[in-house]
């Protein structure tokens, strides 16, 4: 039931929508659940957070009675600058070397995430293509391939941990005494492997979706124009599952980064070799360092918020997908290309008009 | 049937003869196509499929053989699966409290969710994008940030919120948490999907705005509610430190907590065979949801990778 | 303009949902032991009595449970009532102190504290001073009783100790020509050396080295073991680099070194290195005194059944050191009923309820008479050894801020056990540094 307006009559491209116009309020209402519970579960935690980071507790002890002095101080950012110059006193050794314990932690998750990612993406991307060219037997793969992610992450670790005990059953395929626990390089490729393991077939799921929404005659056109199965892979097959993948791969990296259970179910805390942004900062709440503990865990906001922001910006991820949006950012973008055009030489600007239609789109 | 022209040097050859001659034949290369994609789906089979195999042998040992290495459980036993259900381990109580806790977080988070989205997705208002962006951002935020303001929220520290500890509404609303925005930004994608044509169809047909959305909408949209529900669930019941933090009693726990606190008879034995009976029971019913909804759940998430 | 039929039922929907949420709420269980009003954080009132909350780790032997429903029987408005945290140490005690810190929202009153929480507890408020006239410790080992003093006040009341012992294959060492158990490094060397020309491949020393609080453990014994000190008994300062304690450190390097022990033992914690003493892969393991009745069990599970005997540990110039482990009963700062706490504990830990305890457990006793209680000592043959292990102990440092002294003595050693080559002193001055740091 469409509804007449007031004398105002609405701009000429917009098309009156009696299902979407007016309707701030009901919005609200649709919405107002979701927030709320994101109000009190989420915002209000996070605030109580970073107020909780700018304070540290005393901890300095009345040598007349032995009592903990109590109480919070306001240090600002304090706990921040700390964090990164630690005396060298409290330095800790892990597999790169002696540095502020947070550097390491820091450290560590960038190395698990790139590693990890990038290995599962590429073993999600030969899962997918394997998958696309099967005919027969689909069914007991795709059920297959949906176990490693039924599977809880904490039975996960303690299965990986008793597989790759000094004397479990890695080692006896292997055929060597690897100490894969011992809080050393092996760790960090044990924690890899269990991480991969539960994830690419994840991403081979989303892969395949993506290739098959490539229509095969574009093949067909590449194989008459001669070119090598391998020049289409990379020139037809990737970029056209780019979108797919990008997406795939921006939430696996961010997943990635406050990784978590892994490390702590398989090898437990303090562990520098493997201890990430998040184990670090569960220790220190743990030892009633709230104010560091939340200063890191922001800090490792901050951190994904960035990557996140990185992903949209360079690599086009489309996350938020609205075609209205986007068609205005779009018409925004020919305005401002065509007043630049208007602006340069008349003569540029003749020239250019001549064209066959490519400056419009 | 089709029909073949003969040639005048074929004549000799029967109809049949050459219609053999005719079909495509399979050279080299089509073998080693064929073999190569048998090769490697068995490669992908076995890779899903071996650890959780050596976590089901694990569990059918004997109880005193935990951390044997023999590739078959010899002699096989189910004592650990009994041992799991022992009294002193609560177990059958820990599944239901999992059972519960996972399927109201799915019901709360596909209700609040399934408005919230359809709000995004078709109505129009100011701040539209900030909204979305508050709802994602805040699923960003990494556990540990709201664990201990969370607990010292529902442990009736502050006057201003009551004492939540050992409550069911402590270890349902912290998961919302996680669910919800999720959840949005799924549906969101696939409402937008839908062309506003359909709805407008409908009303001209006489339906009301709810009852385009009902009957029309939610039917084309029932993939991706799947599948999100699929993933809220697995989330909430896999879900660890918040039922650690909020659920302490014995018989508040859910079943990855249970799972944690197994022992043997003595402090320090780790019964290796009983945790993973346990494992593998956590595990076997989701499993069993996870393929019998395989259909929809890749269909669901086939359709939104492609935005 | 909205619709009202749709305002109408998201309205209907959303307070189904918050109903929902209500519903459960009021089905859900209440907390237990629901005492009326919590106690002052100093000066509780010792003659107040009623229901209360003993708090303790997973009770994996069954023994509790029956025992307070002895007490509850007896004192039927005094209920007793038992929480059961994790198995793990780590996970007790931060939910100990999440208790406190939320001004007691999870209603403890008793609790059953590690050996060495004394210091933080005590510390920072999370325990009351037990009055010394109400809580008499006569008869109680000494070292156990120490372990629950802070600034020479008694915090807490000691309930089970523990302490390490040498297992060591008595058939192997019998075979080889080995009478007596080693009684230093030395000797346990050699006799090792002598059972392995018999059983080539067989490891000499274990014990439990992975990075947790057991290598805390272990380490000391070897620190301690050749004459050296965590912290100076007369003044409590580190004393973490001396000649004496580098000596100790040194030959456990030297024995990592040397393969002595083997390098796996660097990833074992009890239940591996059981493992690996049960399958016969060990001449000599270093261990509590849970694994005897395990270690003898003939249901095929052990293949040294019989074969093994006790001693107290090796030192470097006779009889080592064990680390002191157990538990101690102790009163939160906001406990309701303090009279019925004080009756509860002192009754928990008395001659005959100590004597159950023990023989259903499997613990060590902190009663001194009981080590030679000839019942006991029928069912538990490691009992005098035990009691020269304890009467020998050292507690492990003494500190408010214990986690991060721990965390540092297992930085230190663990690197010593990754790599014993590396240069012990610099590793001990490290650490020496930043024990005083936190021990100022």
């Amino acid at each position: 039931m469409s509804s007449t307006t007031a004398a105002v009559a609405p701009p000429a491209n917009r098309k009156k929508n009696s299902l979407s116009d007016g309707q701030g309020r009901l919005a609200a209402l649709l919405l107002s659940p979701t927030l709320a519970i994101l109000l009190i579960v989420v915002i209000i935690p996070v605030i109580m957070s970073i107020r909780e980071s700018l304070y540290f507790r005393n901890d300095g002890i009345d040598p007349a009675t032995g009592m903990v002095a109590g109480g919070d101080q306001f240090v600002g950012l304090g706990n921040y600058i700390n964090a990164f110059m630690s005396a060298s006193g409290e330095q800790v050794t892990g597999v790169w070397g002696t540095m502020p314990r947070l550097t390491n932690a820091f450290i560590n998750n960038m190395f698990f995430t790139v590693v990890a990612v990038s290995i599962e993406t590429v073993l999600g991307v030969i899962m997918a293509l394997i998958m696309s060219k099967a005919f027969k037997g689909k069914g007991l793969v795709r059920a297959s391939i949906l176990i490693p992610w039924a599977i809880p992450t904490i039975v996960s670790a303690m299965m990986w941990k008793l597989i790759f005990d000094s004397d479990g059953v890695a080692n006896k395929i292997i055929g060597s005494k690897i100490l894969w626990l011992q809080d050393n390089l092996y760790s960090q490729w044990a924690i890899i492997i269990a991480d991969v393991w539960k994830t690419a077939p994840f991403i081979g799921l989303l892969a395949l979706a993506g290739l098959q929404t490539i229509d095969t005659q574009v093949y067909e056109a590449a194989d008459v124009d001669g070119a090598s199965k391998w020049k289409q892979f990379w020139q037809i097959t990737l970029p056209l599952m780019k979108p797919a993948l990008v997406v795939a791969v921006l939430f696996r990296t961010l997943a990635t980064m406050a990784i978590f259970e892994l490390p702590w179910g398989m090898m437990g805390p303090n562990k520098y070799s493997v201890e990430t942004l998040s184990t670090f900062a569960f220790t220190e709440a743990r030892a009633t360092r709230y104010g560091p503990a939340a200063a890191y865990s922001v800090l490792m906001f901050l951190l994904v918020a960035f990557v996140a922001f990185l992903f949209i910006k360079l690599l086009g991820a489309d996350v938020i997908g609205d075609e209205e949006v986007k068609a205005v950012s779009a018409q925004k973008k020919r305005a401002k290309l065509a007043a630049k055009d208007h602006s340069g030489t008349a003569g540029g600007g003749a020239a250019r008009t001549i064209t066959s239609g490519e400056g419009q789109q | 049937m089709t029909t073949t022209t003969v040639a005048s040097n074929q004549s000799h050859l029967t109809a049949e003869e050459i219609a053999k001659l005719n079909k495509p034949g399979h050279d080299a290369k089509w073998w080693f196509g064929t073999v190569g994609t048998i090769v490697g789906m068995a490669a992908i089979v076995l890779y899903c499929i071996l650890p959780f195999y050596w976590m089901i042998v694990s569990s059918l040992r004997l109880p005193t053989m935990g951390m044997s290495n023999d590739f078959l459980p010899n002699p096989p036993s189910v004592e650990n699966f009994i041992a799991v259900f022992a009294p002193a381990n609560n177990f059958g109580r820990a599944l239901l409290n999992s059972i519960l806790i996972s399927t109201v977080t799915t019901v709360l988070t596909l209700l609040f969710g399934v408005l919230g989205a359809y709000s995004l997705a078709r109505l129009r208002f100011p701040l539209k994008g900030l909204v979305l962006a508050v709802i994602i951002g805040c699923s960003m935020f990494p556990g540990i940030t709201l664990l201990v303001p969370l607990l010292k929220m529902f442990s009736g520290f502050y006057p201003w919120f009551p004492n939540w500890m050992n409550t069911y509404q402590a270890l349902i609303i912290p998961s919302l948490s996680f669910g919800l925005p999720l959840c949005v930004w799924n549906l969101t994608a696939y409402f937008r999907q839908l062309p506003v044509e359909l709805e407008h169809s409908a009303m001209v047909d006489g339906c009301t705005p709810a009852q385009a959305f009902r009957l029309i909408i939610m039917p084309l949209a029932a993939p991706g509610v799947f599948t999100t529900a699929i993933l809220v669930f697995i989330a909430v019941w896999n879900e660890f430190m918040i039922a650690n933090t909020f659920g302490t009693t014995n018989d508040m726990f859910t079943a990855p907590v249970a799972l944690n606190r197994f022992t043997g008879s003595l402090g320090f034995n780790t019964p290796f065979g009983t945790i993973m009976a346990a494992g593998v029971l956590i595990t076997v019913p989701l499993i069993f949801m996870v393929l019998a909804f395989q259909r929809r759940i890749i269909g669901g998430l086939a359709a939104g990778a492609l935005k | 303009m909205t619709s009202p039929e749709l305002t109408r039922r998201s309205l209907l929907i959303g307070t189904a949902g918050v109903a929902a949420v209500g519903a459960l709420s009021a089905c859900s269980s209440p907390s237990p032991g629901a005492s009326a009003g919590t106690g002052g954080a100093t000066g509780l009132d010792w003659t107040k009595k009623g229901p209360i909350n003993y708090v303790q780790g997973k009770d994996t032997s069954g023994f509790v449970q029956p025992t307070l429903d002895v007490w509850n029987a007896a004192h039927p408005d005094q209920k007793v009532t038992l929480v059961e945290l994790s198995d793990k140490a780590d996970e007790q005690q931060q939910k100990m102190i999440d208790n406190a810190t939320t001004n007691g929202s999870a209603k403890y009153d008793v609790l059953s504290v590690d050996v060495v929480w004394t210091a933080q507890f005590a510390a920072n408020k999370y325990i009351v001073e037990l009055p010394a006239d109400q809580f008499k410790t006569d008869g109680f080992l000494k070292p156990a009783v120490d372990a629950c003093k802070y600034f020479n006040k008694l915090y807490c009341f000691p309930s089970t100790s523990d302490g390490a012992m040498l297992y060591y294959r008595k058939d192997l060492l019998d075979a080889a020509g080995v009478t007596a158990p080693p009684t230093t490094w030395d000797e346990m060397v050699a006799a090792g050396k002598k059972v392995q020309a018999a059983n080539p491949g067989i490891g000499i020393w274990g014990g439990q080295f992975q990075k947790y609080e057991g290598l805390t453990c272990n380490f000391a014994e070897w620190l301690n073991g050749g004459g050296g000190n965590f912290l100076d008994d007369a003044t409590g300062k580190p004393t973490v680099n001396t000649d004496a304690a580098q000596a100790g450190v040194k030959a456990m390097a030297g024995y990592f070194a040397d393969g002595t022990i083997p390098a796996e033992a660097s990833t074992w914690q009890e239940e591996p290195s059981r493992q690996a003493f049960q399958d016969g892969k060990l001449v000599f393991l270093r261990q509590w005194p849970y694994i005897y009745s395990l270690a003898n069990k003939t249901d095929g599970s052990s293949k040294i059944a019989g074969k093994f005997a006790v001693a107290p540990l090796p030192g470097k110039a006779g009889v080592g050191v064990s680390t002191l482990g157990g538990h101690n009963l102790a009163i939160t700062a906001t406990a309701s009923n303090p009279g019925t706490c004080k009756d509860f504990i002192l009754w928990w830990t008395d001659k005959a309820q100590q004597k159950a305890n023990i023989i259903k457990t499997s613990n060590a006793p902190t009663y001194e008479a009981l080590y030679t209680d000839a019942e006991l000592v029928a069912k538990f043959p490691y009992l005098p050894v035990l009691q020269k292990s304890i009467a020998n102990a050292k507690a492990r440092p003494k500190a408010v801020k214990y986690s991060d002294v721990t965390l540092a003595i297992q930085d230190a050693a663990y690197g010593i056990v990754k790599a014993p080559t590396s240069d012990v002193k610099a590793a001990l001055d490290t650490l020496q540094t930043k024990l005083t740091a936190l021990t100022a």
